[in-house]
């Protein structure tokens, strides 16, 4: 067996890098119980063709929410209240349904975390893979397995001729998702959203397919939204990144500077947050508390319990997301003594 | 410490060996006022309140009826058979009309009611407890008794029921007690089978593997995890099982092999009625209306006492009403 | 190593699965041996299915082995009778994954913490120690006593996750198994988590065996190290030794495929991407079991399993493979062109 090796190189700015998708003063409401929520806040980012975007965050804080509301599956409690989903020029959020599946596909693509669920279990890889030729392409069953054969060896699926009419839980989890993804490229989307894509798989496969999507997206230069939890992961697949806490973007930028000198508290917090590089007994420096719940968000800032330099204009006053120079922006109002601290 | 048998904290004699209890120390419920007794959660219920209001009319009149109403129930008047209902002309006994031999139906109803109750509810209760306990014994320890506890369900289960209860009770005299036991025997596996399916599942739940590494006795983890999870099911099972028995008591009632006249119940009397059911409807009809309402009196209340006593739904039950078909759309984790 | 609190010997489980085609043996452990000292923590790492989560269960007496010896203090818990068992089974707990479903929901916070009590009831006798003793683990793993009567589902998951380790704590354990603890908690919670165990194990002297598939946590917690592949453990040693010179390609392959958090470094880094998968653990490969997805494999790795096999400077770094990674001259550049 041998090994691919390969370099984990940054991607280089092209000049062709065209914005993909604008969002813009996203606002997504969920009806509840106890009144109605804003799980997503005023959340705007650009996501360019050639590039990867993360949208890094913990559990609750609306990235997953902010996917589904780009992609128009939103749960039926869950409403877009306001701001623009651009997707090359066009507004997603004002598209009645019909207009929108148009897009779901040739313009749009999404993976999801739990490819088990992902997939109906009564169909074939090969007739599920073959539904987006057929329904946009309008080609004949036969016409479209013979293109799902060559999507699962686009994606890496050993012996795809004889796979292709296995049922989904004949795959293996890694297996799935590269089906999974598959699906989601079939028609060279310009945008893929990726939600957590390897969550729910061992490292040596996430390195596969986190492979495999860096692949894809030099061979389509396609946008790539990247949806996760895990710092590490950001530090190694994105260009930029959007971190989300309770709702909101807090702090946006390049990666590499996000991650080497952090403005907002939150970031920093997290950052020290990863176990690596800390000695064995040490404490990390852990953020206290944890996020406000969605119905009882604070006036003011929305870090505001859980951050050190928190002063009186703090529990007043949101701070808004302004530019920090060199592409990068930050919502604190005390962003500059973070260094200091 | 050397060697666990030397352990301190081990008294000589070890106490260790006395059955383990189920009592974990009681501590003062701080949050009383979010969490709302049971009666105050039932008030909030329109439903589950008429159900329980119902409920405790029929088993007030079980106990009181036939002491008020006794003679009346058995007094014939041949001037005045088959009357038609709602009608007072006839004096106040007689607004639900009379029978074919001109007793009073409203007093024949009362009357039924404490029969139809004595052999209903030890039959639900004997094998809601037997299946039960079985049931969450065999689906606990898996392997064997699973096994051979599932055979004996299917074969008590492939004997048509009633004609098992045909054949014992022809055999033997058809008294109360003999229908209350061939009733519960062959409704047993009901119960059985359902909570020998929950426990099953239980058992490999994490708490219970927690429960385990304390050294805990199954006996006493079956005691406190599963059984007050699978309770609230085998209940509402039980309310369906309540129609069923009733129903099955009049099909022997109607074959003879049932209650036996003088004494009433409400399937004898809608057996009785169903040879005038052309001429007088209300003979069947009124007996049969006490079964349904009484059926899903209970239904209801058990739908909602298995809401209640889910700490995780109980919310549910704390909303105005306006708004809960919305919330039943609403998925459980959607802002987590 | 007599000196052990605990030690495991040749430890090996087979499950019998019903209506499997072919071989219906599944091999979950493979002649485990490993050993754990008093206060001290164990990692053990390893992929889902390659068997750490059966020996957790194992070691707690969960499973019984096939095969094998557990040795606590030096006895043998398996040949144990009630009573004795019942003072064993204090001595090691263990806290679970998911802190939603460890917890039972319809019992308070402090029934479930005292829930132990109700079997071990000559540990607390009286109603005001027990009491006493519960506002104590309260406040030990930082929630405070006045909670003690909210359900479950009233508390975050870090806090859930408190709950289960003042369960495993009350008690007075000397090991507790620590089964993914954190891998269900977001990453600010995770570090609280992560920081009470440290303050716990310092304060009480409690050995862990910590389980993850995270090595970044591992690293942090572990003294020493066992990494589990396809119900084996490849490679022992000290934390230091196997993260920074590990000799099993396995080892190294994991530690290369988990991202890094470096945005410091200016040269790409060097990584060994895997092919494949795990295999199924019903149909093992025969000889080495890493071998169908080893670069370094030859023709004697599908013959001959590898013994056990000392790092030549330090007898308790051991691994299992015919040809180990030696950090003197297989450097990664090496690595790069292994394929």
């Amino acid at each position: 067996m041998s090994t691919i090796t390969q370099t984990v190189s940054e991607s280089t700015v092209r000049a062709e890098n065209k914005l993909v998708l604008d969002v813009d003063g996203l606002v997504v409401e969920i009806r509840t119980p106890k009144g109605t929520l804003r799980a997503v806040n005023d959340v705007s980012f650009q996501a360019f063709s050639g590039r990867t975007i993360a949208l890094l965050g913990e559990s609750g804080c609306g990235k997953s929410m902010t996917a589904k509301a780009i992609a128009g599956l939103l749960d039926p409690v869950a409403d877009v209240a306001g701001g623009e989903v651009r997707l090359n020029g066009t507004d997603l959020a004002r598209l009645k349904p019909k207009e929108r599946r148009k897009f779901a596909g040739p313009e749009l693509g999404i993976v999801f975390q739990d490819a088990l669920t992902a997939l109906n279990p009564v169909y074939t890889v090969g007739t599920q893979l073959g539904e987006a030729f057929r329904i946009h392409h309008g080609l004949s069953a036969k016409a479209a397995k013979v293109k799902a054969v060559e999507l699962m060896r686009r994606v890496g699926i050993p012996e795809p001729e004889s796979r292709v009419d296995s049922y989904p839980h004949q795959f293996s989890g890694g297996m799935r998702q590269r089906v999974l993804i598959a699906m989601a490229v079939a028609l060279n989307p310009r945008l893929l959203i990726a939600d957590e894509p390897t969550t729910a798989l061992d490292v040596t496969v996430q390195a596969q397919i986190m492979a495999l999507l860096r692949d894809l997206r030099t061979e389509t230069h396609m946008a790539v939204v990247l949806i996760t939890h895990d710092l590490a992961l950001v530090a190694e697949e994105a260009d930029t990144v959007a971190v989300m806490y309770a709702g909101k973007v807090v702090e946006t930028g390049p990666v590499r500077e996000v991650f080497a000198r952090p403005h907002h508290p939150y970031t920093r917090g997290l950052l020290d947050s990863v176990p690596a590089n800390i000695g064995r007994g040490e404490d990390l420096k852990s953020i206290a508390g944890s996020p406000p719940e969605l119905h009882n968000i604070p006036v003011g800032c929305v870090y505001q319990s859980r951050c050190p330099l928190v002063q009186d204009i703090c529990r007043a006053v949101s701070p808004p997301l302004e530019p920090a120079g060199d592409d990068r922006a930050v919502a604190c109002h005390f962003s500059k003594e973070l260094d200091n601290v | 410490m050397s060697s666990p048998l030397a352990n301190p904290q081990l008294p000589p004699g070890g106490r260790s060996v006395t059955p383990p209890s189920t009592e974990v120390i009681a501590l003062p419920r701080t949050l009383d006022t979010s969490k709302p007794g049971l009666f105050h959660l039932l008030l909030k219920d329109r439903f589950a309140t008429a159900a329980a209001i119902v409920l405790v009319l029929v088993g007030l009149t079980a106990l009181v009826g036939p002491t008020l109403m006794g003679d009346l129930a058995t007094q014939q008047n041949l001037s005045a058979t088959n009357r038609p209902p709602f009608s007072l002309a006839e004096g106040w006994q007689f607004i639900l009309g009379s029978d074919s031999l001109g007793r009073s139906m409203l007093a024949r109803l009362v009357v039924a009611t404490q029969t139809t109750l004595s052999v209903a509810l030890p039959a639900v209760g004997i094998s809601l407890v037997i299946g039960s306990l079985w049931g969450v014994w065999a689906g606990f320890h898996r392997g064997w008794r699973e096994t051979i506890s599932m055979r004996i369900a299917d074969v008590i289960m492939s004997f048509p029921s009633l004609l098992l209860a045909v054949v014992v009770l022809y055999v033997f005299s058809p008294s109360a007690a003999n229908i209350v036991l061939i009733l519960a025997l062959t409704r047993i596996p009901i119960y059985l089978r359902t909570a020998r399916a929950e426990s099953a599942e239980l058992q490999s739940r994490t708490f219970v593997d927690a429960a385990r590494t304390f050294g805990t006795k199954p006996a006493a983890i079956i005691r406190r995890h599963v059984i007050p999870v699978v309770l609230p099911t085998l209940l509402t099972l039980a309310t369906l099982e309540f129609c069923y028995v009733m129903l099955a008591e009049s099909s022997l009632s109607f074959l003879g092999i049932g209650i036996q006249p003088p004494d009433v119940s409400w399937g004898l009397m809608v057996a009785q009625g169903r040879q005038y059911l052309q001429t007088a409807w209300w003979l069947s009809l009124f007996p049969g209306l006490a079964i349904v309402i009484t059926t899903v009196a209970a239904n209801v209340l058990a739908a909602w006492l298995r809401i209640a006593t889910d700490p995780a739904q109980r919310w549910r039950l704390t909303l105005k009403h306006k708004r809960k078909r919305f919330i039943a759309r609403m998925p459980v984790k959607e802002v987590a | 190593m007599s000196e052990a609190l605990l030690d495991v010997r040749e430890l090996t489980k087979n499950f019998h699965v019903p209506g499997a085609k072919g071989n219906n043996t599944l091999c979950a452990l493979d002649k485990i041996n490993l050993y754990v000292n008093r206060g001290e923590t164990l990692g053990l790492v390893g992929e889902s299915g390659c068997g750490k989560s059966t020996l957790a269960r194992t070691l707690l007496m969960l499973e019984t082995p096939d095969s094998g010896s557990v040795r606590f203090d030096g006895v043998d818990p398996f040949g144990l009778k009630s009573r004795e068992l019942l003072a064993w089974r204090r001595r090691v707990q263990m806290v679970f994954q998911d802190p939603f479903a460890s917890l039972n929901a319809r019992m308070t916070a402090g029934e479930i913490v005292s829930e132990p009590w109700a079997t071990h009831r000559d540990l607390y006798p009286t109603k005001a120690a027990r009491q006493a003793r519960l506002s104590e683990l309260f406040t030990l793993v930082g929630l405070r006593p006045s909670d003690a009567g909210k359900s479950p589902q009233e508390f975050s998951g870090g806090q859930r996750q408190r709950i289960g380790i003042a369960r495993a704590l009350a008690l007075n354990p000397d090991v507790i198994v620590l089964d993914e603890p954190v891998s269900a908690l977001d990453l600010s919670v995770q570090a609280q988590v992560l920081n009470l165990l440290n303050d716990l194990q310092q304060r009480l002297g409690v050995a862990y065996i910590f389980i993850s598939h995270d090595l970044s946590v591992v690293r942090h917690v572990a003294d020493r190290v066992a990494v589990m592949y396809l119900g084996r453990i490849v490679e022992t040693g000290t934390a230091e030794e196997v993260f920074d010179r590990p000799s099993h390609p396995y080892t190294a392959a994991l530690m290369s495929a988990s991202p890094h958090l470096d945005v410091t470094a200016t040269a790409p880094r060097q990584r060994i991407i895997l092919e494949g998968e795990m295999p199924s653990p019903l149909d093992p490969p025969s000889g080495c079991r890493f071998r169908t997805r080893c670069w370094k494999a030859q023709d004697i790795c599908a013959t001959l399993a590898p013994e056990p096999r000392a790092a030549l400077d330090n007898p308790e770094h051991i691994s299992e493979c015919h040809f180990p990674i030696e950090p003197t001259r297989d450097e990664p550049e090496q690595l790069a062109h292994a394929s």
